[in-house]
């Protein structure tokens, strides 16, 4: 089982959606007691109506009560629907006319007249009403009580219909409300979103407080944002900083040491004492160039996170790497041949990291020459710039190219040369901040290798 | 000795258990299903007709009892004689039976395409309508204006009681279901009711129990008109008889719906319900129409401007159904109509 991420949209608009159900169930029982109620009530009425009619219809003839029941009192009756209609009328007691056994409605309570009842009368349940009159005949007081009742199919049919329409408003209410506060959840939101878009649409090194207007229920996160942002500025401050001083208190003694010991080494005689030295040398070296490597890759790592573009002349960063390493190159007669087109071109990318970048491969190039060879560096214009540099070393163990720019991955041919395993990782990982790309190929003209560095260029 | 003992016996016996009159009783025998007993005030011979054409689309058989209005009344209200339909001319009647819950509710596609004037809680179907008219000797009438209305039957009365004295006819409403229920339908409708019963009285109206003998009667020469005769009955005898002019009144005309019901008692109520289908659809059935001169419920008739109206079918019926109503209607009757 997955369990999808908590939204705060859907928990609004379930909640609402509940209150709205709530609502809607709560609207269509009170429609349809009031819409009961008002059928029954009209029910009621036309009962009574008919009922007082009948009652006005008691006449004397000769001092003998009789009654003329109008034609309309029962056909009224007979117009809303097709119920039974059965009625009674009782003179002091005792029935003058109608249906005998029709009861008059009981009535709790002392009341006014005309009184209403519901029971079961002939295997229906009748709505009963009883108007009573008095009437002067031959010097006595007579007490008519006039019963009329209704089955109540009509009323059954029209409550079905309310029910029906109270249904449908009650379906639309509810649909219409979780539209709307589909609508308010998202509206509610906005303003959430925008903050996240705003955080979002920063560049890498904007490491200002956020300012953006945020309702009050927001600012406890904007305010925890940037005390973050707070802290982490100064904690990459605080990393640039160690970087440049473990370069300083590293590099400086360890080039000390080795100058020390080329000293020595000039004045030894022995020869067991001779290699010792020279032993102790290379290790320095290894320990000084691998310190080098290191901080050079977490700062790579570092930079390239908050990439600081400017528009570089590859042509010019080739040059400026020869130029550098012309004297190691010359110390194993190694002769380095530029062909560097002057043109406009240009490559948008961070000239400290492009810098490292191709030094370390002109590094790596002369380390692993025999003297007396040739380094070829050239620069390919294209849709994408080439820095190409060739030699005419002992190449790479096609099996160990893929795993090449691994972080401390060594060739399999290369035990015998000092190294760390960082210079091509540091390659790799620059090249692919400048959306560029590493590309290590066998040396066409001959033995040794070829080492890109591709970046896009304008 | 003994069976003739035992016979006597029965007879009485059957004698008490039946006590409502069966004027006239046919079987029409059929091959299949359970029998379907009709007790019904429409003469048999009228009848027939569709009771052939029924059967030969359901080969059921038939008995066919003949009844006044009253004794199906008394058969099914007071007997609970066992009948599968009963139909009657005698709307007020056959609405008490059904609002007293002494008929079984039935529906099906054909009697939801009655119109809703035509039929009653589901228990009451008409399926005639037939007006009463006024039926006049032609001969009579060779010098006399034919009158339009029941004023101008009024006026006409009254100025030529030489004429029609001894020679007038209408039911006894005392008698006759259907008289009654034209005369209080009447009596409802028009405030001249009253006063042609007063005209009619002193010109000695003559009293009839059925249409039939108003229709011979006319036809004879005895009566110089009958009124209140039911027009289906004289239209048939139209072809036959020559000599009779049916009029029908235009300030309004009562229109009686001939209706059946299945009764609570009933054993094959599912066979009646057949017979009801039948009915109410004989409108497409113009042949039985021409058979059995009974014209057939056609939507339209309950509209209002018509003054063809049929008589509602409903509560508004029982009212006269009420004893001291009844009582009080007959006494007035009486005594205009009986003017010695």
């Amino acid at each position: 089982m997955t369990r999808t991420p908590s939204s705060i949209r859907r928990r609004l608009v379930v909640q609402l959606a509940l209150v709205a159900a709530l609502l809607s169930v709560a609207f269509f029982f009170a429609l349809r007691v009031v819409a009961e109620r008002a059928t029954e009530a009209t029910q009621d009425n036309i009962l009574a109506a008919s009922a007082t009619s009948i009652a006005d219809a008691v006449y004397t003839d000769a001092g003998v009560v009789r009654v003329e029941i109008p034609y309309s009192a029962l056909s009224m009756l007979g117009t809303v629907s097709e119920d039974r209609v059965f009625y009674h009328v009782i003179l002091d007691g005792q029935t003058l006319t109608g249906y005998d056994d029709l009861p008059v409605p009981e009535v709790r309570g002392a009341g006014r007249d005309p009184r209403f009842g519901t029971y079961l009368y002939r295997d229906d349940t009748v709505r009963a009403v009883v108007v009573r009159r008095a009437l002067n005949a031959a010097d006595r007081i007579h007490r008519v009580e006039v019963v009329v009742a209704q089955t109540r199919l009509g009323l059954a049919a029209i409550s079905s219909r309310i029910t029906t329409t109270a249904t449908a408003i009650g379906v639309v209410f509810f649909l219409a409300a979780t539209a709307l506060s589909s609508f308010a959840a998202q509206n509610a939101l906005a303003p959430l979103n925008r903050l996240a878009e705003a955080v979002r649409r920063r560049g890498p090194r904007d490491l200002r407080p956020v300012t953006a207007e945020t309702p009050t229920e927001l600012a406890p996160l904007v305010r925890g944002l940037n005390g973050f942002i707070a802290r982490l500025r100064s904690a990459l401050t605080r990393s640039e900083d160690l970087i440049v001083e473990a370069a300083h208190r590293v590099r400086t003694p360890l080039a000390t040491v080795r100058t020390q010991a080329e000293m020595v080494h000039l004045q030894m005689e022995k020869p067991e004492n001779r290699t010792a030295l020279r032993q102790m040398i290379r290790a320095v070296d290894e320990s000084s160039r691998s310190a080098g490597q290191l901080l050079d890759h977490a700062m790579v790592t570092l930079r390239s996170d908050q990439l600081e573009t400017e528009a570089i002349d590859p042509a010019e960063l080739l040059r400026d790497a020869v130029d550098r390493l012309s004297p190691t190159a010359d110390l194993k007669d190694i002769t380095i041949t530029r062909d560097l087109p002057d043109s406009a071109l240009r490559v948008q990318g961070d000239a400290i990291l492009l810098q490292n970048a191709v030094r370390n491969i002109l590094d790596n190039a002369i380390k692993y020459s025999p003297a007396d060879t040739e380094i070829a560096v050239r620069l390919i214009p294209g849709l994408s710039c080439r820095l190409e540099i060739c030699d005419q070393g002992r190449g790479f163990v096609a099996e160990d190219v893929a795993q090449m720019p691994e972080r401390f991955s060594r060739g399999s041919n290369v035990e015998d040369v000092v190294g760390s395993g960082l210079g091509l990782t540091i390659v790799r990982d620059v090249a692919e901040a400048h959306g560029g790309a590493l590309e290590i190929a066998p040396n066409e003209k001959g033995p040794g290798a070829c080492v890109t560095l591709v970046l896009p260029c304008s | 000795m003994r069976h003739a003992c035992l016979a006597l016996l029965l007879s009485l016996v059957t004698g008490v258990v039946q006590a409502f009159e069966i004027e006239e009783s046919r079987r029409y025998p059929a091959p299949g299903g359970t029998e379907l007993r009709i007790l019904s005030t429409a003469d048999a011979d009228v009848f027939e007709p569709i009771i052939a054409a029924f059967q030969a689309l359901h080969p059921i058989p038939i008995t066919y009892d003949v009844a006044s209005s009253a004794q199906v009344m008394t058969a099914l209200y007071d007997e609970s004689a066992t009948y599968d339909l009963a139909i009657s001319s005698a709307m007020d009647l056959q609405t008490k039976l059904a609002n007293d819950g002494l008929a079984q509710r039935y529906s099906s596609d054909a009697t939801a395409a009655l119109p809703p004037w035509a039929k009653w809680r589901d228990r009451v179907f008409a399926f005639t309508q037939e007006p009463a008219v006024l039926v006049l000797n032609a001969q009579a009438f060779e010098a006399l204006d034919i009158p339009k209305n029941r004023e101008g039957l009024i006026a006409l009365l009254r100025d030529h009681p030489q004429v029609f004295d001894g020679r007038v006819g209408t039911y006894d409403v005392r008698v006759s279901g259907l008289g009654y229920l034209f005369a209080t339908q009447d009596s409802r409708n028009t405030e001249s009711f009253w006063r042609l019963t007063e005209v009619m009285g002193r010109l000695n109206t003559r009293l009839y129990c059925c249409s039939g003998e108003m229709i011979n009667a006319v036809a004879q020469g005895e009566l110089a008109l009958a009124y209140n005769v039911l027009g289906s009955y004289a239209q048939a005898r139209l072809q036959d008889t020559p000599g009779i002019v049916i009029v029908e009144m235009d300030d309004f005309v009562s229109v009686m719906l001939r209706t059946a019901l299945i009764p609570q008692t009933a054993e094959a109520p599912q066979a009646a319900g057949l017979m009801i289908d039948f009915l109410a659809a004989m409108r497409l059935r113009p042949d039985l129409a021409t058979a059995t001169g009974l014209p057939p419920v056609v939507s339209g008739a309950g509209e209002d401007e018509n003054v063809i109206r049929p008589i509602r079918l409903g509560p508004g019926l029982l009212v006269f159904l009420d004893r001291l109503r009844r009582d009080t209607f007959l006494r007035s009757w009486v005594s205009s109509i009986e003017q010695e």
